[in-house]
């Protein structure tokens, strides 16, 4: 893909730019590449994280494999992960078209939009734990009392409201990059559909959906990896429980680790979440085709 | 049962519904776009009813709390939630999170210009192999290295420090930063490099005199955006701080929950105070954020 000059430039290049990349790449490998490496390490040891760390085979990887709350946590997770995605990626698709039409208004609505951003996970917890107070929320407040339910102590209903709170946080940030990505669509492409007397519906069809392609890949990644590290919202919001019904893979590992003190069974956990992770991720990229998203992890 | 799960499937088909309408500028503007626009303005509702519930009960006493109607406005509203969340340390956790956030955005900045240049300009495997590295970062759940990072910083003796929190923080901040920042450096033209490589300028001064400028909106969406990340951030503060001194906001919010739980008027002012900082940011920079991460992210 490379000219035989530019190659030859990219040499000459090469020398003086590649130390600029340095530092970051320690930083990057003195705290993610070599925790990722530990992480597996410390999978194969047993630690209650003071006394001395102690091979222990796979002792950890049995327990944690063993043990059904893993079982219900990793299908948590799946729930968490499916029914987030299918309310998220619709509702930031729709807005993030509608957002990017020209009109005043919906820039106005765009702004508004991204209000939740502000708020950290905490804080997003703690406003919708008193908000959904079957006595003093929303239910009490509008004399509602369909919506005056114990939401986050009912275990059939916890895991949609879990799922309705992320929506409520991330549909904003893939919004803009919807958003974002409708704005880079030629406009000649409506114009040559308008004379060929396409409606709304067909274009959206047409023209929208498969020039999103990309965006789509990009943001459904973000979404399900995302997905994987849902942790300080849960913890905050309901600490995994009613019992083990939200308690999802990040959360138990957390718990396993540093309220059970079983850091080694923690670390396999931790294992499991890393390889969940890149195989979704590699699978959506997949799944999208060769795209630049494709080339760049392939380096080419 | 299925009645009762409101919140989310209404929001879900009713979009649905809007899906063919929404029209994207140009063209299509003619009709007024009517299922887009109820669409629209009920997903502003939904946004905006958590924010109203919990900036009316934060000026509430704790009896108007217990006897008013949840979702009116106060009949006589108080600051005095507030004064109660200054009094227990909270310029002490803003400190704090600003200390670690200006500590990690800058250096992160800094470190993740420089490889993007370097990746974007510079050619071969070395560099090659570094891309991919800081792309597979995206991919990987970097959250599920907590317990080797805790002992590292264990190790370090660095436990319960804000050093602590900075650390893997730039580390963490630095493949999406490099990613969005090669992706606006791509559109430099070469020939101004050229040029100025013709006049004998060093990379170095390449970098400060012409890729800055050149890529100052991109540079300044990713402080914000990282900015956002770690102010926000939870899950480091918790595992390797446990001090009062070393409390973060968000943790704060967190511990003040666990103290005033009955005060839900107060606790909700924690959570206006440590979001008034970011809101302030963002209605004076809202243009530029807006504008650099629709384009970030979507290249």
């Amino acid at each position: 893909m490379t000219t035989t000059s530019s190659i030859r430039r990219g040499v000459r290049d090469a020398g003086p730019s590649g130390w600029l990349a340095v530092p970051a790449l320690v930083f990057f490998l003195v705290f993610a590449v070599v925790p990722l490496l530990g992480v597996v390490f410390l999978s194969f040891t047993s630690w209650d994280g003071l006394r001395e760390i102690k091979l222990s085979g796979l002792s950890s990887w049995t327990t944690v494999l063993t043990d059904p709350v893993t079982g219900n946590a990793l299908l948590v997770t799946a729930k968490i992960m499916f029914f987030s995605f299918m309310v998220q990626a619709p509702i930031s698709l729709l807005l993030g078209v509608f957002t990017a039409g020209g009109q005043k208004y919906r820039a106005a609505l765009a702004v508004l939009y991204f209000l939740p951003l502000l708020l950290s996970s905490a804080a997003v917890a703690i406003a919708f734990k008193a908000l959904l107070d079957p006595n003093f929320g929303l239910g009490a407040g509008l004399n509602l009392p369909i919506l005056a339910q114990d939401w986050l102590g009912n275990s059939d209903l916890v895991l949609f409201v879990v799922v309705f709170v992320i929506a409520w946080q991330f549909v904003p940030f893939h919004t803009l990059i919807y958003q974002g990505g409708v704005r880079q669509i030629p406009t000649s492409l409506y114009e040559a559909a308008e004379i060929d007397g396409a409606g709304r519906f067909r274009q959206f069809l047409n023209i929208t959906l498969p020039q999103l392609k990309y965006t789509i890949i990009t943001s459904s990644t973000l979404m399900v990896v995302g997905s994987l590290a849902y942790f300080d919202l849960i913890f905050v919001l309901t600490a995994g429980g009613p019992g083990y019904s939200t308690r999802l893979l990040p959360l138990h590992m957390y718990l396993t680790g540093f309220k059970a003190n079983d850091m080694g069974a923690a670390s396999a956990l931790g294992v499991i979440l890393i390889v969940i992770g890149l195989a979704l991720a590699l699978l959506l990229q997949r799944l999208g085709g060769k795209n630049r998203n494709a080339s760049q992890l392939e380096g080419a | 049962m299925a009645t009762t799960q409101l919140p989310v499937p209404p929001s879900a088909p009713a979009r649905a519904e809007a899906a063919p309408r929404p029209s994207i500028k140009g063209p299509g503007r003619k009709r007024p776009n009517v299922l887009g626009g109820l669409g629209g303005w009920l997903w502003l509702a939904i946004i905006i009813v958590p924010i109203y519930y919990v900036v009316i009960t934060s000026l509430k006493n704790q009896a108007g709390f217990f006897t008013s109607n949840p979702m009116a406005p106060p009949t006589e509203p108080t600051l005095a939630n507030f004064q109660l969340v200054l009094e227990n340390e909270f310029a002490r956790y803003f400190a704090n999170s600003l200390i670690v956030t200006v500590g990690t955005v800058l250096p992160a900045l800094f470190v993740s210009f420089m490889a993007a240049y370097a990746i974007v300009r510079g050619r071969g495997r070395f560099l090659n192999w570094t891309n991919n590295l800081f792309l597979l970062g995206l991919a990987i759940p970097l959250h599920a290295t907590i317990i080797p990072i805790y002992w590292m910083i264990t190790r370090a003796h660095l436990y319960d420090t804000l050093l602590a929190l900075i650390l893997p923080s730039i580390a963490f901040a630095i493949p999406v930063s490099v990613l969005i920042l090669s992706n606006f450096m791509r559109d430099v033209p070469n020939e101004l490099f050229e040029s100025m490589r013709l006049d004998g300028c060093s990379d170095w001064a390449m970098l400060w005199r012409l890729a800055l400028p050149m890529t100052k909106p991109a540079v300044i969406t990713v402080g914000i955006y990282n900015a956002l990340h770690v102010w926000n951030g939870f899950l480091f503060p918790l595992i390797l701080t446990q001090s009062p001194d070393t409390r973060v906001l968000p943790l704060s919010l967190w511990t003040f929950q666990g103290e005033f739980s009955v005060n839900i008027p107060a606790v909700l002012a924690s959570v206006v105070l440590a979001t008034l900082p970011l809101l302030v940011i963002y209605v004076v920079a809202r243009r530029q954020l807006l504008s650099g991460l629709t384009a970030g992210f979507s290249k």
